[in-house]
């Protein structure tokens, strides 16, 4: 089902190269290959040695789901201003800046309206470049808003996660998004609107706790951290090493936590697949 | 000065003007007296002058504050716990049961620290596990189908963050409070006791009135987990106790928490039945401005309350 793998093998073609200037290669985290990045790009960031997925930007994600570029997207204009006027070393408006002119995002979330399979969705795409994907006031009102569009147009939600949690900046402003866009979704399931939750690397804290794990699926893609509490924290209660491979994906669906783990090449087909089952 | 100390002090010095005030007059028991008023009057402004949001985390965690278990007889009759959560075990970090408020028959459900080591130990320091939250939503549900309000009373650093904690599912269990609690169509009144951590409160904290005590806080991240993540030094914790903006003031400036529940001077756990009663009346009073509701304007309105909470943002000029 990889219908976006390249027939070719580029790989040997790069073989004679001599110019092995950084960052035309990448080493892999999971296989530690010396991989050609143009190799990597042509297969959506996943190690095509070992199957090792790279982080992917919000873009990238709205390109490997959406069927073309023709989706609109939606408040992309709104940006934090700043409730507890939060200033630790830098100030939260410095970082906030600094992430916007990074990301050229206004903040942590893009929320399209596109298709799926000549299907129309909405899709949020969280940002993890932008402040660790943490979700305050703007992520949660725009991700509050596209599930109070799908359920008025009564269209099927994807929210794809990526993200540290709440928002620390935001206090408890940041808090009270958990319960708002949960809310939001709440009217979702009463009205049987679909909502697939996808969870890449990472997905934690208050975002774990709240939208994405009330998916009417809730998939993950292969090796991506998901918890509650970040893995620091917990080691740092218990006084223990925490076992090789808690928090990834393969560790919750073996815990009944996930309803499939599914490599990022076969996503876009799953779900397909999965909106056939619900709505036709 | 050490606020309990003060009210030592303040004690003692009332106890010798009274005994002063029965003596028969003299120049010198009048000077002394004069001497003991001013520093009453000192000791007085230092035990109710404002606090500091540093000191409020300090008095909201003061291991004499009075906890659920401490509040139940105080503020209802007949209570009888309910246990587990029917799938995994019971979680005694989370207590829950039914009881009658001013005569009328309500859930009571809130997280249980402890006052001594043992005690702190068996409730696991009122941090629960998912079973705990299950529990609770379990009898939040068992409410709402017998037509029941639920007072929730919040009291917790967090939900526990542990290995056996994430094999069970802490973020599923929170995740699903938060999604159920809001179409419960029954009264939901939060009173927030002590310390308000993090998704760990709010798991049992959507509701239609949220009152908190006046020393209580509630927050994102505790001070001393921002200062360790920002500054990289947990002693910055007052520092990010300010910057958290986490007390009752600054959550009802913000529009999270509707009423702040006055405490005693010297924080609640100096006079338990005087808070218990104090919260008493702000329960009755929220109690009755929800209760004759139909449940679709009550769903309604808990709705828009969290729908609109903290708007804090806009339209960027392009
Ligand atoms: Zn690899």
């Amino acid at each position: 089902m990889a219908w976006f793998r390249k027939e070719k093998e580029p790989l040997k073609a790069a073989e004679g190269e001599r110019l092995r200037t950084e960052g035309l290669w990448i080493k892999c985290d999971g296989c530690r290959a010396i991989i050609w990045k143009k190799d990597l790009d042509a297969n959506w960031s996943v190690c095509p040695k070992c199957g090792h997925h790279f982080r992917i930007d919000a873009r990238t994600r709205l390109r490997l789901l959406l069927d073309d570029e023709n989706y609109t997207t939606h408040d992309s204009d709104v940006e934090t201003s700043d409730p507890l006027n939060f200033v630790d070393l830098k100030s939260y408006r410095d970082r906030i800046a600094t992430a916007q002119r990074t990301t050229k995002l206004k903040d942590a979330v893009i929320t399209a309206e596109g298709t799926i399979g000549g299907r129309g969705v909405f899709l949020c795409s969280m940002e993890y470049g932008f402040i660790g994907g943490s979700m305050g006031g703007v992520v949660g009102e725009l991700i509050t808003r596209a599930a109070e569009r799908a359920l008025d147009q009564r269209i099927p939600l994807i929210i794809v996660s990526a993200s540290g949690g709440a928002r620390m900046m935001e206090g408890t402003v940041s808090l009270m998004q958990m319960a708002k866009v949960s809310a939001a979704l709440a009217r979702m399931d009463t009205a049987g609107v679909p909502y697939i939750s996808v969870l890449t690397d990472p997905t934690t804290g208050g975002v774990t706790a709240s939208f994405s794990m009330l998916g009417d699926l809730n998939i993950a893609e292969p090796g991506a951290l998901i918890g509650f509490a970040g893995p620091r924290v917990i080691e740092q209660t218990i006084r223990q090493k925490l076992p090789a491979g808690f928090q990834r994906s393969e560790f919750l669906l073996t815990h009944g936590m996930l309803d499939a783990v599914v490599p990022r090449t076969e996503m876009k087909a799953y779900i397909i697949n999965a909106l056939k089952f619900f709505l036709d | 000065m050490d606020r309990d100390k003060a009210r030592e002090e303040f004690e003692h010095i009332e106890r010798e003007m009274e005994t002063l005030g029965k003596s028969t007059a003299s120049p010198e028991a009048e000077k002394r007296l004069q001497e003991l008023s001013d520093q009453l009057q000192h000791l007085r402004e230092e035990l109710t002058g404002p606090l500091t949001p540093w000191q409020r985390v300090q008095v909201a965690r003061h291991p004499q504050r009075p906890h659920l278990l401490d509040f139940i007889p105080l503020l209802f009759e007949n209570f009888s716990e309910i246990h587990g959560d029917r799938s995994f075990s019971d979680d005694p970090a989370m207590v829950g049961g039914f009881a009658w408020f001013r005569g009328k028959p309500v859930m009571v459900i809130g997280q249980q620290k402890g006052h001594d080591t043992q005690q702190k130990l068996k409730r696991n320091f009122g941090m629960p596990k998912p079973e705990g939250y299950r529990k609770a939503l379990r009898l939040m549900n068992l409410a709402a189908k017998f037509h029941r309000p639920i007072f929730t009373f919040v009291d917790t650093p967090g939900a526990y963050p542990g290995i056996d904690s994430e094999e069970r599912g802490q973020a599923e269990a929170i995740a699903r409070n938060l999604r159920d609690m809001v179409r419960l169509p029954v009264p939901i009144i939060v009173t927030i006791t002590g310390e308000g951590g993090s998704g760990g409160a709010l798991a049992i904290a959507v509701g239609d009135r949220i009152l908190i005590l006046e020393n209580s806080v509630y927050s994102v991240i505790s001070p001393e987990g921002c200062a360790s993540i920002t500054w990289r030094d947990a002693t910055k914790a007052t520092t990010a106790a300010d910057a958290l903006k986490m007390t009752a003031d600054d959550l009802r400036a913000l529009g999270i928490v509707d009423q702040i529940v006055p405490e005693p001077a010297g924080g609640a756990h100096v006079d338990h039945k005087k808070i218990a009663e104090s919260i008493g009346e702000h329960l009755q009073r929220a109690l009755a401005e929800v209760s004759g509701l139909p449940a679709q304007e009550l769903l309604d309105q808990r709705y828009r309350k969290f729908r609109n909470m903290g708007q804090f943002f806009r339209t960027a000029a392009s």
